[in-house]
Formats: structure tokens, C-alpha cells, sequence
């Protein structure tokens, strides 16, 4: 187990329970069903005159899908400022994989409709098959970027 | 929606944040350390979040006939099976160069993780995009 898990099982696993009820709550309380790459097309429709970000199903879901990513932010601090303070918080990841990263993978969820909240936690806690064909396809070609790129000089 | 929908919204996003930065998925590191068989404990946040939902969506709408404040409850919507395959294999080189997802990538910056920056201005840009892609192929 250890070889495993050499950080120990709780806070993974604790922290996928919040996570998992955080997603029953908003449920529960909205009927949203909650993913969070569409935020970055919602919110797109404020500054895009792009007819495609004008379409209703971004204009008017923009305000909610802002303020859950606002509560993502006030969470993770409030966890920070609680529990965080022994741990290194600042990645050493580089800056150009964080941006390639984050342009490749915001074109890809949002063409897939869905990303590993939408499609993994979402959609495979409704056993849609699609979605469970696409967490098996993003693990796999995931795991074959990370692996690759530690030979041309990504961390 | 109703006012008090937001602050529903807010507070579930505020423990959506929490259990991110709990769980270390914030840390690009632990999620490469996954992608890279070092450290298992991805699938074991992946695996207790869906557990928890799937019990929600699969018995509270038999337990309530509607949202406690709103009209009813919503489903996660599927596009073209073509476009989803395709764009999660995108998506999965994506993440595995920056370790981040969007939920992670928003999160993070709460822990001052501020490298993240640059992974929100690449999901925005992608985000654009893949919108553009979409209207100028739709015409």
C-alpha cells in the first residue's frame, strides 16, 4: 500500500467526499448538475461578440457558473488559511506547460462537453457511457503526455 | 434562478474548493504523479467523489420531486459521441502537461498557487477557441 500511496489514503479520499457532496448539494438545492469547464465559455460571453458566445445556454447560465468558480476560489483559501500553512502551495510546474496545457486542454473539454467534473464525476455518477469513454480516453492520452514530456524538458 | 440559488451555489462551490485543496488535486504535481504510476490517489478522489454523487442523482429525485429552489432537477448533456471522444483526447494531453483541470486550475489560485494563472489564461484562450472552431465550422 504504501508503494502505492507514499502521501497515505485520507486526504484523498476525505477530500473526494467533499467534493461528492459538494456536487449532491448543489443538486439537491439547484438541480445543477455541476461541471466547470463550461465557466470558461460563459464567461467568454461578456467580452466575446463571437455569435457562438452569444447563445443562450452561455449568457444565461454566466452569472451561476461565476459564482460557483468564485466559491472554488473561497474554498480551496479557506483551506489554505485553515490547514494549509506546512505545505509548499506554488507549483514548479513550467509556465509554458501550464498554458499549452491549459489551451489544449480548454479547446478539448469544451469540444468533448465536459471535463474531469463534468464527464468524471457528473457523468459517470449518471452511468452515461459516453462520458465513461471519454474519462477512459483523456486518462489514457493523459498518461502519455505526462510520461513523454519529462524527455523534452517538462517538469 | 432565485437569489437564494446563488448563495447555494457559492456555498457548494466553496466546499467543492475545499475538498480540491484537501484532496492535493490543486498541486499540479500529485496529478502528474498519477499520470506518471507514482501515486495511486487520484482514482481514490476520483472514485469517493463519483461514489457520493452517484447515490445523490440515482435516489434523491425519488426522495424529492423537485430542487428544494428550484423547478427541477437537470442532467449532464451529451454532444456528438465524434466530439466527445475527440475533444477528451485533447483534454487528456492538456492535463497531462499542466496537471491542471479547469475545477483545479480556478482553485488553486485560492491556495496562492499563482503559476496557475497561466493555466486559466490557456483554458480561456481554448475555451475561445474551440468556439470560434465551432461557429466558423457551423457556417
Amino acid at each position: 500500500m504504501d508503494s502505492l500511496f507514499p502521501l497515505g489514503v485520507f486526504q484523498y479520499i476525505a477530500g473526494g467526499i467533499c467534493i461528492g457532496l459538494a456536487v449532491s448539494l448543489i443538486f439537491m438545492f439547484t438541480g445543477i448538475v455541476a461541471g466547470m469547464s463550461s465557466f470558461f465559455s460563459s464567461t467568454l460571453s461578456w467580452f466575446s461578440k463571437l455569435p457562438f458566445f452569444q447563445e443562450a445556454r452561455w449568457v444565461s447560465t454566466r452569472g451561476w457558473r461565476a459564482t460557483l468558480a468564485a466559491g472554488l476560489i473561497l474554498g480551496a483559501a479557506l483551506f489554505y488559511f485553515g490547514f494549509g500553512g506546512q505545505q509548499n502551495w506554488v507549483t514548479q510546474v513550467t509556465w509554458w506547460q501550464l498554458l499549452i496545457g491549459g489551451f489544449i486542454g480548454g479547446f478539448g473539454a469544451r469540444l468533448s462537453g465536459g471535463c474531469t467534473s463534468g464527464h468524471g464525476i457528473c457523468g459517470m455518477a449518471s452511468l452515461q457511457l459516453p462520458s465513461l469513454a471519454a474519462v477512459l480516453t483523456f486518462m489514457t492520452t493523459a498518461i502519455l503526455t505526462a510520461n513523454l514530456i519529462v524527455n523534452v524538458g517538462g517538469k | 434562478m432565485r437569489p437564494a440559488s446563488y448563495v447555494a451555489l457559492l456555498l457548494g462551490g466553496m466546499l467543492f474548493g475545499f475538498g480540491l485543496a484537501w484532496s492535493g488535486m490543486v498541486k499540479p504535481e500529485i496529478v502528474l504523479s498519477f499520470l506518471r504510476f507514482e501515486d495511486f490517489g487520484l482514482l481514490l478522489v476520483l472514485a469517493s467523489a463519483t461514489g457520493t454523487t452517484f447515490f445523490t442523482y440515482r435516489f434523491l429525485p425519488k426522495l424529492l420531486k423537485k430542487p428544494v429552489l428550484e423547478p427541477s432537477f437537470g442532467a449532464h448533456h451529451q454532444g456528438p459521441l465524434g466530439n466527445t471522444i475527440k475533444g477528451a483526447a485533447l483534454f487528456g494531453i492538456g492535463w497531462g502537461l499542466c496537471g491542471v483541470c479547469p475545477g483545479p486550475a480556478i482553485a488553486g489560485l485560492g491556495t496562492g498557487n499563482w503559476p496557475l494563472i497561466f493555466s486559466v489564461i490557456g483554458l480561456f484562450a481554448g475555451a475561445w477557441a474551440q468556439g470560434w472552431w465551432a461557429s466558423r465550422s457551423a457556417h
